[in-house]
């Protein structure tokens, strides 16, 4: 736990982003989770993506539920909207709020066990719907809150901090996704930023829900030896799978030689996703294939990152539901509300 | 990069930007401290220890440490340091017990010091408690030199001049009043061991132009002769109009010293525009405060006498290019005045060495003084303050003179005086407990202090009334609290790393990087935040045990806010205290390190 509030330093060197902002502004409150929770670095990726976009921080809205992960909010664009419900519920609220106003940005933070375990089932739905949405899961593979027993996602084998290991099958959100219809899939790891960002950046660009599981080692009671989940074990076991760069609509595309054999595919707003580095017989948009090659690398005993999955031709929330184009609170009261007289007429339909 | 080497004292040394900047290298953060505890004797003690007049310097200090304090990176001002040191000696109590012991038995070595002012004092004060016998001549029949002669009374009251000079002499020495040196060779025949020469600089430059030495010359003063006549009470009145010509610090002490005399109105007349004038900004500030109109681009050309009266003074109006290089004369004017005071600069002058003594000099007729032993070429014959290398300041040659006792005292014990004993550090963690720190780790908005000023109406009542008032408790109290503790270092133990990336994301300035290793420049290119001062260190790390990547902190933007070493959860971040050792004559059992090295650290102040 920190005792003082970080600073506001007025440097006059600290850049600004396209709306005058600095990434100061882009922050929150000081986190009060272990110092070197993996939560934390996770929470500054996110600091950094949307202090990259250029994203006004009031049309930000930031929700959570239970657990380590479901305090992250807290930490990051303190003038966003926020929501922190119960657990397991992150998914229905962010779901109702989107309906209500489909204007904001929705970012969820999740974790293994509120999103693998007690929430699973609205996780399932969410995906389902292709709410608009980033949902990101910190997963640590330990109940950190309740002091480390084994999550839905610890792997077979891996042992908690007194040695015991953990024999039942583990529950891998990329997985679990491709099998959902999940249109945005990706896996990376809270200590490696410069893949997590541009990752970031590109779940807010898609259309529709954004799963990204961070493996985020819970340096209190996850991050020894026979810990699958440790920073050490994530340095040695993580094969980046697929480069990505994140090109905001604004920016000129500039296509050096030896990126002409690099995919690229367009957002649904103009922005450009580029892979870089596939590796040959992978296909970002071939679910069939990504499930295949995940699971080839996962008995390999490999953790496969990058942005692993997307199909951006798919219908998201709003166009599946034939909702209205605007927040509901712009839709005048009379369209709301059009009154007895129509009320009436409606009714006579009926009969 | 190679890793660091935070061992050599010079390393952290220059992170201290302030104590860096400082020729005597005072330990700024510590006595700020020290203040802020109330421990003003501790503080006025640690500041004696390398500057030894903290009262005179706390009031005239030319402060180059405020330019270089890391505040003013931060919020535009520097601490105000030299304010500081003024609380620490105005609050201090008796301090005499506290002062080096002088032993009664002497150790045979005798040393002549020619001049009583401040490197003079500072070679008898770090001699003195060795047991050498000093004998200080002096001109006049008062101690400090130019501190007494050129500094107002309104900047620097008699009485402090007084005290902080005394300690000294109360240490033995035999001063000797009214005796100026005629002859060096008269002085090396009376076989002293040692002789040091601190006469300053005390010929003011010339201005010869028309009517320089016509009948009105009698108002035609030189500035440093004049405020010297001032100081010992030969002028106490001026016409009601004057001219200064120039505009460095002499300059300010001429015409606010006319103002007092009599003096209303009073111009600057400056040749180049004010971006490039030598006086301090804050002198500047106050003289204008006190009515002294400063005009610009007037070249003098000619004094205008008429009736064998001085009646004014015609200047060439210019206008410079860009960089003001060039000059285009636009109109010539006469301003009318009473008196003219020449403050245009002062040099050295030597008539009183003979030439054949075997002594070398150099350009402008200066003898050759080495930089780092301050010997000249004739051995046990020393220079310091600016009789050494020409006009400076106190601080300066406060530095030269606790070289200058090394030198005296090395060539008395019969070692060669170019081995110079080594800079020394200490450094311990400043860890209490869980976040909790030896040391006030917040930072702290406040802005810099306001110095208060005495009413206008009743500062011109003598000369001897002090315009600085000193900062009050409250002021004192808030500044302190702006010192970003700069000695309590980062320090950094790459084994115990786990690449978390804790430190980086806390950090409020993102002054760290973890990243692959490179050379310099080109790892400046990568950092966090970008680079904005290369003559600021890259603090590296070896290689990380998980990826062998380094972690690299810019000591450009660091603030010690001491919030990487508190998120980091491995202790691998520590907040250590570093102290630097530097050797003085009166210390023992010291390290020797060869010249070169030392030539370097006497440099890393300029």
């Amino acid at each position: 736990m920190t005792s003082i509030v970080k600073p506001i330093i007025p440097l006059a060197s600290l850049p600004k982003n396209e709306i005058g902002l600095t990434i100061r502004d882009y922050e929150g409150a000081v986190s009060t989770l272990c110092a070197g929770c993996g939560h934390d670095s996770v929470t500054a990726a996110i600091t950094h993506a949307f202090w990259e976009l250029s994203t006004p921080p009031h049309t930000i809205a930031k929700l959570s539920g239970i657990g380590c992960s479901s305090k992250t909010p807290t930490y990051f664009v303190r003038g966003a909207h926020g929501f922190n419900s119960a657990h397991g519920r992150m998914a229905t609220i962010a779901t109702g709020a989107n309906a209500a106003n489909r204007e904001l940005t929705y970012i969820g933070i999740s974790g293994d066990g509120d999103s693998l375990s007690i929430g699973l089932g609205h996780l399932a739905h969410a995906i389902r719907r292709n709410v608009n949405m980033i949902y990101v899961i910190e997963n640590n593979g330990v109940y950190g809150l309740t002091k480390g027993q084994f999550s839905a996602s610890a792997d077979i084998g891996s042992r908690l901090k007194k040695g015991e290991p953990n024999a039942m099958a583990p529950i891998d959100p990329v997985l679990l996704g491709l099998s959902m219809g999940a249109t945005f899939l990706a896996r990376s790891f809270s200590g490696d930023k410069a893949q997590l960002v541009p990752i970031l950046k590109a779940a807010a660009a898609h259309n529709g829900l954004a799963l990204i599981d961070v493996i985020s080692p819970c340096v209190t009671f996850n991050d020894h030896e026979g810990s699958t989940k440790s920073y050490r074990f994530m340095r040695e076991h993580e094969v980046k799978e697929i480069e990505t760069d994140f090109i905001p609509i604004r920016k000129e595309i500039h296509k050096s030689l030896d990126e002409n054999d690099a995919t690229e595919i367009t957002m649904h707003d103009g922005s450009v996703v580029r892979f870089r580095s596939v590796p040959s017989g992978y296909d970002p948009y071939d679910r069939q294939k990504v499930e295949e090659y995940i699971r080839e690398r996962r008995n390999r005993g490999e953790i496969a990152t990058g942005l692993l999955y997307v199909d951006e031709s798919a219908l998201d929330v709003h166009e599946l539901n034939n909702t209205p184009e605007y927040a509901l609170n712009t839709v005048p009261y009379q369209k709301l509300c059009p009154g007895s007289a129509e009320l009436a007429k409606m009714m006579t339909s009926f009969c | 990069m190679e890793p660091t080497n935070d061992r050599d004292p010079n390393y952290f040394h220059k992170v201290v930007d302030c104590q860096w900047a400082c020729p005597a290298h005072t330990d700024v953060p510590g006595y700020i401290r020290l203040i802020a505890q109330g421990r003003f004797d501790d503080a006025y003690m640690l500041n004696r220890e390398s500057n030894v007049f903290p009262g005179v310097l706390g009031r005239t200090c030319d402060r180059p440490c405020e330019p270089a304090c890391r505040r003013t990176r931060v919020d535009g001002s520097p601490v105000a340091i030299c304010r500081l040191k003024r609380v620490a000696a105005d609050l201090k109590g008796d301090i005499s017990d506290r002062l080096p012991e002088i032993p009664e038995k002497k150790n045979s070595k005798r040393v002549a010091c020619i001049g009583a002012g401040p490197s003079a004092l500072t070679v008898a004060n770090d001699l003195m408690p060795l047991g050498y016998e000093v004998v200080m001549f002096e001109q006049f029949d008062k101690p400090g030199g130019l501190m007494r002669s050129n500094i107002p009374e309104f900047r620097l009251p008699a009485k402090v001049l007084d005290e902080e000079t005394q300690v000294i002499l109360d240490m033995g020495v035999d001063i000797r009043y009214n005796s100026p040196i005629t002859s060096l060779k008269a002085l090396l025949d009376e076989r002293f061991d040692a002789i040091f020469v601190g006469v300053g600089a005390p010929r003011a430059k010339g201005l010869e132009l028309p009517g320089r030495h016509d009948e009105g010359e009698t108002n035609i003063h030189s500035g440093i002769d004049w405020l010297e006549s001032v100081a010992f009470g030969h002028v106490d009145t001026i016409g009601e109009r004057v001219l200064i010509i120039g505009v460095g610090n002499t300059a300010m002490d001429c015409c606010r010293s006319s103002r007092r005399l009599g003096g209303k109105a009073i111009k600057v007349m400056a040749r180049r525009p004010r971006e490039y004038f030598k006086a301090s900004p804050w002198e500047l500030e106050d003289a204008e405060e006190e009515g002294v109109e400063i005009i610009v681009n007037h070249a003098p050309k000619r004094f205008v006498i008429e009736n064998g009266r001085l009646v004014g003074m015609e200047f060439d109006v210019l206008e410079w290019d860009e960089g003001a290089v060039h000059s285009t004369v636009l109109d010539t004017v006469i301003v009318p005045c009473d008196d003219v005071i020449l403050a245009i600069g002062q040099e050295n002058a030597f008539p009183w060495i003979e030439r054949d003594l075997g002594m070398e000099f150099g350009e402008w007729d200066m003898p050759v003084v080495d930089d780092v032993t301050f010997q000249s070429t004739l051995p046990g014959v020393f220079f310091g303050g600016d009789a050494a290398f020409g006009p400076k300041n106190i601080i300066w040659a406060v530095a030269h003179g606790h070289q200058a006792a090394l030198s005296i005292h090395a060539h008395c014990s019969g070692e060669p005086v170019e081995v110079r004993p080594a800079l020394g550090m200490e450094i311990s963690s400043t860890k209490m407990g869980m976040n909790e720190w030896s040391y006030h780790n917040d930072y702290n908005p406040s802005p810099r202090q306001k110095m208060t000023h005495i009413e206008l109406s009743k500062r011109f009542e003598s000369l001897e009334l002090e315009v600085e008032l000193g900062f009050s408790a409250e002021q004192a109290a808030r500044e302190v609290q702006r010192c970003l503790n700069c000695d309590v270092q980062t320090t950094f133990k790459a084994p115990l790393c786990i690449e978390c990336d804790a430190c980086i994301d806390i950090c409020p300035v993102q002054c760290l990087t973890i990243t692959e290793n490179g050379d310099e420049a080109e790892l400046r290119e990568r950092l966090s935040a970008s680079s904005v001062n290369p003559k600021q260190s890259l603090y590296v790390s070896a290689g990380l045990p998980q990826t062998g990547r380094v972690m690299v902190k810019d000591e450009n933007v660091c603030v010690h806010c001491g919030l990487c070493a508190e998120r980091c959860p491995t202790a691998a971040w520590d907040m250590e205290e570093f102290e630097l050792q530097i050797p003085y004559a009166a210390d023992s059992g010291i390290l020797r390190i060869p010249v070169r090295r030392a030539r370097a650290i006497i440099e890393m102040g300029s």
